[in-house]
């Protein structure tokens, strides 16, 4: 599986940087197609509009709700001003306006409550819907998009950007909504009270928001830097840390600590600036605010005594004031991260609209109780397009049949066995099984026939019986069991401390040898009438290979079997050997049939053995 | 987290403080803004003032409110430049720190784990240092201020105000309690759910192969599911934080006025009233500046024990002191170059019982070649990973060109050595700048380009270097991605000859190889390089039956010495080891 060699713990490592706290102050990106992608999140947001149109009603309402504030406040310093000079407040008046105020409030309070329940429950199932489809995505892509190295990277970009979409539709969208009802509702309500003063407040407002335009653009190139520099020292760090043993028996601490630094001060420089440019927006908008408010004490003041208007207006401006101003920085904030998070989901809806492989409902499991006779027919494959890597490969193998596959590499021999199992369509010719296209049936009907065991073993966290029963359900314990005592296994299970229930993690001390084994055991619990077994030995250390020899032997046993083997030692017992050169059988035979013939396959035997002087 | 703290260098304690002043300056300003808006309403409801003075008071209320502002901007340039000079002499410290780490303290966190800590972990401290910090400073001083400056007005406006801190509190320790062991919980979730997805993709062809796609699904499914439900659970409760705020904040005011009133009916002396009426348009200000501060401790209860997680895991690494010490020595004894003895070394990892290696004692002189085979753990990388001093052995003495290995410094120890590891490392660069990567021993009249074409020609990459875009100066990707697995292990080889050591170590660097080119390699090593002592490590009976002696390690003990034949005869593992190699003939 030399193809297979996309690197999951950068993916991974990737996803925690991105994740991380650097991650949160990440560089807008654009999306190219704003309407494609707000369109698909739609279509995911599709099944919650009840709560979805909730949310933006209660949401609306209570900004509304919060408007009517300033003005009764207003009505009750009034009240309290005419009171000033007689003596005698209307308490009366006051208390009914405070109570129907407070009551507005609360019901705004309530109203908001319920339009954050009501989104948060929209957007995160949303989101389980999104993750959910990207997870059925990859199972449904052909094999040879796995192949390319920046698939593992791009799939845990796409899964964070799912997460970077739940943000904004849960915060973005909300605030943008309030702030433009927030906005276009002051502002209406200012001008029923006052024009001039108005006028003063939206000046000051306007131009916040254009000192804010100017604030985001000079600080994005040092975001983006930073970023960048950022992403580069943590490389050098996991660079220099996993070569730590090389970096010390070179001596190369000194060079990689230069680097280290250089970098270090680089990251260093545009982390402040970037800092700092974004810190200043803060007390820019903190400034207007305050301006905003001393325009109107000084403007109001003039005007109460000029009789114009009354003191409670300026209470109603200064309250305006502050409302009106406050959105202006979220309005900021949230169409970043909405633009952010729209690329993200350019992404997301790209991969998901990826091609998958071809539907197969139309075909039918033909393939039932076979007797395990295989024919490739002048088959011919290439992964790219006019590259031939097999040319005419042409073979029959009788059921019962151990076939090795043997080569140097590159010759193709793990190809062949992508293209046996359907992973890879082939170009031309056929592959047949007991007599049967494979082409003709269901691709889960030909992996039916197969059983697998490959080099790099695959188990995964769960529980020993988990991993060797795997996906079938009916199997009895009893079944498990048997083939792990088939395999030598069972006597070390039986000493783990939960032995057939023991959790398997990264951390089990299983040795290669051993996960080895579990492979060949699931493969005898599914019990296929084919079996693949793809460099099964050559992770393991020669002494443990022996017993891990003698499961595959039992394994085999009466079956059709398909080896591939770094070690020709392994072979010696095939039934058949092709021996694969630069996409082509060059022989066919046993093994003592291809020694006596004297040509490539005899070669690379005795290249293990012959003396210096013989090359 | 105190005693991070407590390592910053003077500098940067100067900073740290110098905002706090900032910070306080800046409050102040703040708060003398409502001040005036007090004079301004006193000066308006009284008959007959001068309007002059409004002015004056709207130009000082300005002027604050610029003041304010550049104390700000100075604030902020002075935090973030404090943060980020933190955040980069911490990086500095941490890496210098593991750089001195031998084997022993790498294994003891393991390099991922050290990799997080240099990396998240610093990054989670700049955050903190830049956001948690300011808040932690500024909260109390508004609070300070803003009590002081409602010092003495009305007890019934303070405790109104007292009763909705106690509101904003309560709502703070709800969310503290039910929302933040969620917001924690969400991270383990998460990476549950992606580890499936990785078995998924890991496995993608067993997955196909058994027809497991629906099982995976449904695994993930769960996985999803329990993420969502906690994320949900944890976004409710969060979610009553806001509504919770407003609502305070407005009732405050709504409250202050309504009392307002009341006192204001109390009153009979019109300037008393006036000035209940002035103070309570600024009351209502710094009342919201209390409850606003008492919220950030929601952000500061968040962040403070994040922080001071990372900051132990820092601190963990920063206290950790290299084990292995330089000695004086720079070179070896005259005449026993390239000579390496093992004298009844034991090994054993540090917090563990059982030795990994045992009694092991052998010699390899001047030119010879030693392998070593043996079944995986039975302690052959530990073996020759003594002799650089990656690790020290536990007892016994290993000694390289006449001395024991703790005398040399560390640096000219390894200059005698040229090593190729088991797991090939190439860094980001060029073929070239990986072949002569490190510092070696100073060679007189060196030819730079022409020694890394020898080595690499020795090293049997000649081909494919010369294949690769840019040949010698070909880009190698991060961790060598763009070449195989058996090109990285000949480069690394190559390494190891451009550096022309008195030893070489090849530890199963051979086992990616054909077997032609396996021994192609050791053909041209042989010839070109006679006088170097080799030590091979290796799986094959192939590629070490021609070594001038072989080791046979089982279970960290050595079971047989000697060459092949002697070996065959006399030693059952290497005969059971090459009865699975070699045919009949070859054994007979």
């Amino acid at each position: 599986m030399a193809k297979n060699n996309y690197q999951l713990g950068q993916a991974k490592m990737g996803a925690e940087r991105r994740g991380g706290p650097g991650g949160r102050m990440a560089v807008a990106e654009k999306p190219k197609d704003m309407k494609g992608a707000i369109k698909n999140i739609l279509r995911y947001l599709n099944r919650f509009i009840p709560q979805v149109a909730t949310a933006l009603v209660c949401s609306v309402t209570s900004v509304m709700l919060m408007l009517f504030g300033p003005d009764q406040l207003s009505r009750i310093t009034n009240l309290i001003e005419e009171g000033l000079l007689d003596g005698q407040v209307d308490m009366a008046a006051v208390k009914r306006i405070a109570i129907r105020v407070l009551a507005f409030y609360a019901f705004s309070a309530l109203l908001t409550w319920i339009q954050s329940y009501t989104l948060a429950s929209a957007s995160r199932y949303a989101m389980r819907d999104m993750r959910n489809d990207i997870c059925r995505k990859i199972n449904r892509m052909p094999l040879s998009r796995f192949d390319s190295s920046s698939f593992g990277d791009l799939l845990s970009r796409v899964t964070n950007d799912v997460d970077s979409i739940g943000m904004s539709l849960n915060n973005g969208l909300v605030e943008l909504v309030n702030a433009f009802v927030t906005f276009a509702g002051c502002s209406v309500m200012m001008l029923m009270t006052n024009a001039k003063l108005t006028f003063i407040v939206l000046i000051c407002g306007l131009s916040g928001m254009f000192i804010m335009k100017v604030i985001i653009n000079k600080s994005q190139p040092f975001f983006s830097r930073r970023s960048t520099y950022l992403g580069e020292i943590n490389g050098h760090i996991e660079e220099m840390y996993a070569g730590h043993i090389v970096v010390k028996a070179y001596n190369g601490d000194e060079e990689s600590k230069a680097e280290f630094e250089r970098i270090n001060q680089l990251l260093f420089t545009n982390n402040w600036k970037s800092q700092f440019l974004s810190g200043i927006m803060f007390p820019m908008m903190e400034f207007l605010g305050n301006l905003g408010y001393v325009a109107v004490c000084v403007a109001g003041a003039m005007m109460v005594r000029s009789g114009e208007i009354r003191f409670g207006t300026i209470i109603a401006f200064v309250l305006y004031t502050r409302q009106f101003t406050m959105p202006l920085g979220q309005v900021a904030q949230a169409v970043t991260s909405l633009q952010t998070s729209l690329a993200g989901a350019e992404r997301i809806f790209g991969f998901l609209s990826e091609e998958e492989m071809e539907d197969e409902s139309g075909k039918e499991d033909l393939l039932q109780d076979i007797k395990g006779e295989v024919e490739f027919k002048h088959v011919r494959f290439g992964y790219d397009p006019g590259r031939d890597i097999i040319h005419d490969f042409s073979a029959k193998v009788t059921p019962g049949m151990k076939v090795a596959i043997v080569g140097p590499t590159g010759a193709g021999k793990t190809t062949l066995v992508n293209l046996l199992m359907r992973f890879y369509e082939i170009n031309d010719g056929q592959i047949l099984i007991d007599g049967v296209d494979t082409r003709k049936v269901t691709r889960a009907n030909v992996h039916d026939q197969f059983c697998m065991v490959l080099q790099d073993t695959w188990l995964f966290e769960g529980t020993v019986t988990e991993n060797i029963a795997y996906c079938l359900k009916d199997v009895t314990q009893e079944e498990v069991i048997n083939a792990c005592k088939a395999v030598g296994l069972h006597n070390y299970i039986s000493t783990l401390p939960k032995g057939y229930d023991t959790m398997l993690s990264d951390e089990s001390n299983l040795s290669a040898g051993q996960k080895q084994l579990m492979t060949i055991a699931r493969a005898m619990v599914h019990n296929c009438p084919l079996l693949i077994l793809d460099e099964a030995t050559s992770s393991v250390d020669t002494r443990t290979e022996q017993i891990v020899q003698d499961a595959m032997e039992r394994l085999t046993a009466g079956k059709t079997s398909f080896t591939i083997a770094h070690r020709l030692s392994t072979i010696r017992g095939a039934d058949i050997i092709l021996v694969m050169k630069d996409g082509d059988i060059v022989e066919t035979g046993t093994h003592n049939e291809l020694l006596a013939k004297g040509g490539f396959y005899s070669d690379l035997w005795t290249s293990q053995f012959v003396n210096a002087e013989a090359i | 987290m105190i005693k991070i703290m407590k390592k910053m260098n003077r500098w940067e304690v100067s900073l740290l403080l110098c905002n706090a002043m900032l910070v306080l300056a800046q409050v102040w300003m703040d708060m003398r803004i409502p001040d005036y808006m007090s004079t301004i309403t006193r000066l308006v409801e009284t008959e007959g003032s001068d309007m002059n003075e409004i002015w004056i008071a709207g130009f000082k209320m300005l002027a604050c409110a610029i003041a304010s502002m550049f104390i700000t901007f100075g604030s902020g340039f002075v935090s973030s430049y404090f943060a980020a000079t933190f955040s980069k002499n911490l990086r500095s410290k941490i890496f210098d720190k593991v750089q001195s780490f031998s084997l022993e303290e790498i294994d003891r966190f393991s390099t991922a784990s050290l990799i997080t800590r240099s990396t998240l972990d610093v990054q989670m401290m700049q955050m903190f240092m830049t956001r948690g910090i300011s808040m932690i400073i500024r909260s109390p001083i508004s609070v300070g201020i803003a009590l002081f400056k409602i010092k003495g007005k009305q007890w019934e406006w303070s405790a109104l105000t007292g009763g909705a801190v106690f509101c904003v509190i309560l709502a703070v320790i709800y969310v503290i309690k039910y929302a933040h062991p969620r917001f924690r919980r969400m991270q383990f979730l998460h990476d549950d759910m992606n580890r499936v997805m990785r078995d998924n993709m890991t496995g993608i062809r067993v997955v196909r192969a058994y027809n497991a796609e629906e099982y995976q699904e449904g695994k993930f499914y769960d996985a999803n599911d329990r993420l969502t439900q906690n994320g949900l659970e944890a976004m409710h409760a969060m979610g009553i934080m806001h509504p919770t705020m407003r609502f305070t904040n407005n009732g405050l005011t709504v409250g202050i006025y309504f009392l307002g009133a009341l006192i204001i009916n109390r009153s009979a002396v019109y300037a008393e009233r006036l000035t209940v009426f002035s103070d309570m348009v600024v009351f209502a200000n710094y009342a919201s500046r209390i409850l606003f501060a008492f919220m950030s401790l929601n952000m500061i209860f968040n962040t403070i024990p994040r922080a001071s997680v990372c900051a132990e895991r820092i601190n963990e690494i920063l206290e950790t002191d290299a084990t292995i010490l330089d000695g004086k020595e720079t070179e070896g004894v005259e005449g026993k170059e390239g000579e390496i003895e093992f004298r009844n070394v034991c090994f054993r990892y540090p917090g563990t019982e059982g030795d990994v290696l045992t009694d092991i004692s052998f010699t390899a002189k001047k030119g010879e070649t030693v392998a070593f085979i043996g079944a995986t753990g039975s302690g052959k990388t530990t073996l020759v990973n003594l002799i650089p001093r990656l690790y020290d052995c536990t007892e016994g003495e290993v000694i390289v060109a006449g001395r024991n290995v703790k005398e040399y410094t560390q640096k000219s120890l390894r200059n005698m050595i040229g090593y190729a590891t088991q797991q090939a490392v190439l860094f980001t660069g060029t073929v070239s700048s990986n072949v002569s990567y490190g510092e070696g021993k100073p060679i007189e009249g060196r030819d730079e380009e022409n020694d890394i074409k020898a080595a690499v020609a020795i090293a049997q990459a000649t081909d494919f270097v010369e294949e690769m875009e840019g040949g010698y100066d070909a880009d190698i990707n991060r961790g060598g991605t763009n070449v195989s697995g058996g090109q990285k292990q000949r480069l690394s080889v190559a390494r190891a000859v451009y550096r022309k050591p008195d030893i070489y170590i090849f530890d199963d660097t051979f086992s990616a190889l054909d077997y032609k080119t396996d021994r192609a390699l050791r053909n041209r090593l042989k010839k070109e390089t006679a006088d170097v002592t080799t030590l091979i490590v290796a799986q094959r009976v192939g590629t070490i039956r021609d070594a001038d002696k072989i080791l046979v390690l089982d279970g960290g003990k050595i079971v047989g010495m000697g060459t092949h034949e002697q070996l065959l005869k006399d030693c059952e593992v290497y005969k059971e080891i090459a009865r699975t190699q070699l045919s009949e003939e070859e054994l007979a």
